[in-house]
Parts: structure tokens; C-alpha cells; sequence
């Protein structure tokens, strides 16, 4: 019975955490990319510098109408948006903010977390299959095409990470790093954050929902809250990469009075990370297609695997 | 940004000074968001702050009632035909005894429908007798697109919001009513030395 409420009570944390980070995130971007521009951003909602503008389009989302096309795989096309949602639900919950605070301390927490949040992909997939639409089929093959291709490099220098600290588990490896690892990983840092905005299919990489040639990609027949839950998906995406940006090359906790601050560290690393990774989206235009891959197959894999390959050596030159 | 369409291949040359600068695009961009980011923005927040308008704005057209002759001259020239002028001929009795009675212009009606008006300005230009004037107010959208069209009581309210023109440049020509009035007389041919 005890046991069955710590679950509970855990598992509520991190819904929570879940619908409330990503709305931060979405807020951030909101007014961060609007005073990149010059401009206010929205001022209205809530009051204060309009920080319930997010609640306030949750609520729009809600009273439109749920349509689905006659056309569509009804039961691929319902099922997507969850798809989408829930693996990033599931990969924040084994993501450490401190060695304590963590809902689900699973030992080999960094492939159980790539691995959950590459699920999330499938949701888009289904999506532009199920809605037949030559659109969504297009944004869809380039999202497979991205992830193949952006998903390797990511797992390479993961690898070395874990290498590095000679553990598979977050907590371990937050642990065993260094304030040298950011010289020492700084091009598999490099090379994950790449990989990371381009799995989240953010500009620079939003060629699957590039609206001016393939209208909303997989997102183009959907409406209400169904799209705001691929909109949520999108954000609690940017949350789980920073974090694990933050926890796996920044050392999460690690830094003064981690004993008591250790998650508001991970916290505001992760912000740092998140914030990057808006202005990137303020600052650069989309890459083309045939850009895209090549930046995949000809920067970002042989960099990750001279990564491995200087981490692994180091590793087994100082071992002994 | 230039950068990626001159390493695109698409048999073009890039330009030789791509952008001029040592940094790539890619760094300038996000060195120009970043100092945009520590700057105050310029956004005037319209319903809370009034913006500070030109006196010369095309805002809306006022009417000066008492000036208007119902000469029709803004009415033909209107290109959307938006101006309704309806007047009619009233005879005045002889100021002197034996005098000859005159007629004059009453003014009925003039309406400008802003629902149709594109606010080129030919009407207040064409107005022989400053009857029409631009105002810089702007607030007057409507529901019903019917009563975007002001009978001359509603254009006379528009008169109190019109802006004094503003004052000419230095060393401007003067303006041609004090050259008229500056002219010296003309005196008869005969009369002069």
C-alpha cells in the first residue's frame, strides 16, 4: 500500500512537472523571441507581461471544433497526438534533477530516456500517414528522414558520455563529471545539441512543418486540442533535451550548495539550454532537405565517432 | 541569411565579400538577436498610449459647414463617389429698398461614406473654399458597415479635432495669401508718374 502511494505520488510530480514546464518554455520563447525582434510579445493575458497567454490558448484550444477528415486512418489519426506526447512524459520521468529527485531512478536511465523520447517521433509519423494528405505524407517522409539520420549522432556521443563516466546511468554519470569534461566532450556537446534541435524538428531543422512548402507537414489536418497536444509534445521535447543536455555534458546538480540547490541547478542549466535553443530558432533560417542530411552524415556522425573514439582512448590510457 | 544560399551549388558563384565581415552569417545573426535582446523595444502600446500623430495624418475628413457653398466640385471629383451633396436655392429679400433679391445655396445634406472613401485627399484638395479638412483621428470603426457613412453633423464634430497646419520651413517661399497681400497696389497707367 505504501508503496503503491509513492507511485502515485511520484507519478502526479511528474505530470505536473510535465504540463507546467513546457508551458515555462513556451512563455520563454514567446518573450524571448519577441524582444529579440524588438518587439513586447504578448502583454495581456493574466496581467503581468502576459504570462497566462499559454493558459489562454489552451483555452481556445479546447472550444474548437475536433474535426477529422473523412478520409483519414480514424484510429492512427486519434491515436498520434498521444504518441507524440506520452514518450516525453515518460522520459522526463527518469530524468534526474538531483541524485534524490528523480521519479524513477532505473539503472540505465540515458538509454532508456533516448530511447523513450525517439518513440515520440512515431506520433508524427502516424500522423502524416494517417491523415491522408499529401502534405502531412511529405512533412512525414522528411521527419523519418531527420530522425534516421540525427538519431546516430545522438547515441554516439551519448555513448561517450557514458563512456566517460563508465556508467549508463544519469545519476552516475552527473556524478563523475568534471568542469574538464566541457573541454574534453565540448565537440560531443556540440554535435548533441545539433542533433537534439534537429530531432525536436526545430528551425534550423523544421523541414517536416516547413508551413511555406508543405503547409503544416503531419500537423497540416489537425485542429483544436489534438494540435495543441503536438504543440505541448513540441515543448516537453525542448524540456527533456535540455535537461539531459544539462544533466549529461553540464553536470546537472553539480555546482555550490548542490546538498540543498542541486535541482534548481539542473533547473536553470536546462533554462540556459532551452534558451539556446530559442535563439537559434530567432536567429537562423531553415536548411534545405539535401543540407540537412549532409550536415547529418558529413559533420555531425564522423565528429561523434572522433568523440568515441578520443573518449574511449583517453578513457583506457588513464585506467591504466 | 546568405550563407546558406551561396554554399547551396546552385552553379552560382557567391559574391566575393559575402556579407563583408570576418564572422559568418550564421554568428552575425545570432550576435544581432542577442543585441536587439538588450535593447528597449519600440512597440507603442496602442489602446493604452494614444500614438503621437502628424498633424498632417489622413485620419478623417472634417467638414467646416459654414463654408461649404454645395459647389459639387468634391463630390464630381471623388473617385469611389462616396460624397452625397443635397442642397437647394433659397432667395433672399433686397437688403435696400428696390434692390435685386438674391438666391443662395442652402445646404441639405453632405454625407462621405468611409466605408467606400479610399482617403485620397482629392475632395480637400479640389475645395475651393476650405470647407474640408483631414483630421488625425482615426477611432471610428463600426460594427455595421452602414454607419461607417457621417451625415454632416458627424463630419462637423470631426472639425474640433483638426490640427493647425504646421508651421512652414525656414527659408520656405511664403505662403500665397501674404504674397497677395504683400503686392503693392496695383495703381491705373494713367496715374502713374
Amino acid at each position: 500500500m505504501n508503496a503503491g502511494l509513492e507511485v502515485l505520488l511520484r507519478s502526479v510530480c511528474v505530470l505536473g512537472a510535465f504540463l507546467v514546464l513546457p508551458l515555462v518554455v513556451g512563455q520563454m520563447e514567446h518573450k524571448v523571441m519577441a524582444h529579440m525582434q524588438g518587439r513586447l510579445g504578448p502583454m495581456y493575458a493574466g496581467g503581468f507581461h502576459g504570462w497566462a497567454q499559454l493558459v489562454a490558448d489552451g483555452c481556445k484550444f479546447v472550444q474548437k471544433e475536433d474535426i477529422t477528415p473523412r478520409a483519414v486512418d480514424r484510429w492512427v489519426f486519434k491515436l498520434a497526438p498521444a504518441v507524440a506526447l506520452v514518450p516525453y512524459l515518460v522520459a522526463l520521468s527518469a530524468i534526474p534533477l538531483s541524485p534524490t529527485v528523480v521519479a524513477a531512478n532505473v539503472p540505465a536511465s540515458v538509454l532508456f530516456v533516448l530511447a523513450a523520447s525517439a518513440v515520440g517521433i512515431l506520433g508524427t509519423l502516424m500522423a502524416a500517414w494517417g491523415s491522408a494528405n499529401k502534405y502531412a505524407l511529405l512533412g512525414g517522409m522528411r521527419a523519418a528522414a531527420q530522425l534516421l539520420s540525427y538519431e546516430l549522432p545522438m547515441v554516439l556521443v551519448a555513448a561517450s558520455v557514458a563512456l566517460a563516466a563508465g556508467t549508463v546511468s544519469l545519476t552516475g554519470i552527473a556524478e563523475a563529471w568534471h568542469p574538464l569534461w566541457l573541454l574534453w566532450q565540448l565537440p560531443g556537446m556540440f554535435v548533441f545539441l545539433v542533433a537534439a534541435v534537429a530531432e525536436l524538428k526545430r528551425t534550423p531543422f523544421d523541414m517536416p512543418v516547413a508551413e511555406s512548402e508543405v503547409v503544416m507537414g503531419p500537423l497540416t489536418e489537425y485542429t483544436g486540442l489534438r494540435f495543441a497536444f503536438f504543440l505541448l509534445s513540441e515543448y516537453a521535447g525542448i524540456v527533456v533535451m535540455s535537461l539531459l543536455f544539462a544533466v549529461l555534458f553540464l553536470g546537472g546538480w553539480r555546482g555550490p550548495f548542490s546538498e540543498t540547490m542541486g535541482p534548481l541547478w539542473t533547473l536553470l542549466k536546462g533554462a540556459l539550454v532551452a534558451v539556446l535553443i530559442i535563439w537559434l530558432r530567432v536567429a537562423w533560417p531553415r536548411l534545405r532537405e539535401d543540407q540537412l542530411q549532409r550536415l547529418a552524415w558529413l559533420t555531425l556522425v564522423p565528429l561523434a565517432l572522433a568523440q568515441l573514439a578520443l573518449t574511449s582512448v583517453w578513457v583506457v590510457l588513464s585506467s591504466q | 541569411m546568405t550563407e546558406e544560399h551561396t554554399t547551396a551549388g546552385d552553379g552560382q558563384k557567391p559574391p566575393a565579400s559575402k556579407g563583408g565581415g570576418v564572422l559568418p552569417g550564421l554568428i552575425k545573426g545570432l550576435i544581432t538577436t542577442a543585441k536587439t535582446l538588450g535593447r528597449p523595444t519600440h512597440t507603442a502600446e496602442y489602446p493604452d498610449n494614444q500614438p503621437h500623430l502628424p498633424p498632417r495624418t489622413r485620419g478623417v475628413i472634417a467638414l467646416l459647414e459654414e463654408n461649404c457653398t454645395s459647389c459639387m466640385l468634391c463630390s464630381r471629383e471623388c473617385p469611389d463617389w462616396c460624397i452625397y451633396i443635397d442642397s437647394h436655392k433659397e432667395t433672399l429679400p433686397a437688403t435696400t429698398p428696390g434692390g435685386r433679391e438674391r438666391q443662395r445655396n442652402v445646404l441639405d445634406r453632405f454625407a462621405i461614406d468611409f466605408s467606400l472613401c479610399m482617403y485620397c485627399g482629392i475632395c480637400v484638395e479640389v475645395c475651393p473654399f476650405d470647407a474640408l479638412h483631414w483630421s488625425p483621428e482615426f477611432e471610428y470603426a463600426e460594427v455595421n458597415m452602414l454607419d461607417l457613412l457621417h451625415e454632416k453633423s458627424r463630419l462637423g464634430e470631426w472639425m474640433s479635432t483638426v490640427v493647425p497646419p504646421p508651421a512652414l520651413d525656414p527659408g520656405s517661399a511664403e505662403p500665397a495669401e501674404v504674397a497677395a497681400a504683400n503686392k503693392p497696389a496695383r495703381v491705373p497707367a494713367k496715374a502713374r508718374p
